[in-house]
């Protein structure tokens, strides 16, 4: 069982550093606004697997909170890009 | 025996978790324009965060932590394409660069920038005549390269 925790954490750090490449080159802002979501996306996945690796289930309260600011922060720029933002990146 | 069969299914969520967000990492990265890149994040990053909780779900067997981990999947696949659709519609109308080879853009001249205003090409003559007459040149930028 301790295989599989340590390759799953692999897998969503690789995801991690993967989608940080896309934020760091990413053209445009919307692009960046789309990485940092999946960016909040998987570290509610890794939240989970926290929870699960350390066998206690208070982490999911935490994964419950991420979700919802990654959600806020998505809307909120999104109508800053729509309503008032810079119109070139 | 029951219990082996339970750890067996946990390993295999995970692990399947693990390769869908690492599939939406790979499709954000490699994907070559925005809409493209949503399309690979929004859906593989919902499955795997509900593969993931489905394994907590499994592991605690409390029906309390079964409640938060129904309420983060319920959330996370209420709110992604919500943020999704706002994401998207916001970078249109910035004027995000779409790909080459993008085959079809139905809002292409039809849509007024500064009114957010959409025609639908059945308007009488008096109406269009309201309406002020759509710009020439593309509103979206198609990007050079490819």
């Amino acid at each position: 069982m301790q295989i599989v925790y340590l390759l799953t954490f692999g897998l969503l750090s690789i995801a991690f550093v993967l989608i940080f490449i896309r934020l760091i080159l990413g053209p445009t802002l919307p692009d960046r606004v789309v990485a940092l979501e999946l960016l909040a996306t998987v570290a509610v996945a890794m939240t989970g697997m926290y929870a699960i690796f350390v066998d206690r289930s208070s982490f999911i309260d935490v994964a419950i909170v991420a979700a919802l600011t990654a959600f806020l922060g998505a809307i909120g720029f999104a109508r800053f890009l729509e309503r008032g933002g810079p119109r070139d990146d | 025996m029951i219990e082996v069969v339970i750890d067996w299914i946990i390993a295999i969520l995970m692990l399947s978790s693990g390769l869908f967000t690492l599939l939406a990492a790979v499709g954000i990265l490699r994907l070559p324009d925005l809409l493209t890149r949503m399309h690979a994040s929004t859906k593989a990053g919902a499955l795997g965060v509900a593969l993931m909780m489905t394994a907590a779900m499994l592991h605690f067997n409390d029906l309390v932590v079964m409640a938060k981990a129904l309420a983060v999947i319920m959330f996370i696949f209420i709110t992604a394409p919500i943020a999704a659709h706002a994401i998207g519609r916001a970078g249109y109308f910035v004027g995000v660069p779409i790909w080459v080879k993008t085959v079809k853009d139905e809002l292409f001249n039809r849509y007024e920038p500064d009114t957010h205003r959409l025609r639908s090409g059945l308007e009488t003559p008096e109406e269009l005549a309201a309406l002020k007459p759509s710009k020439d040149k593309p509103r979206i930028r198609v990007s050079s390269k490819k």
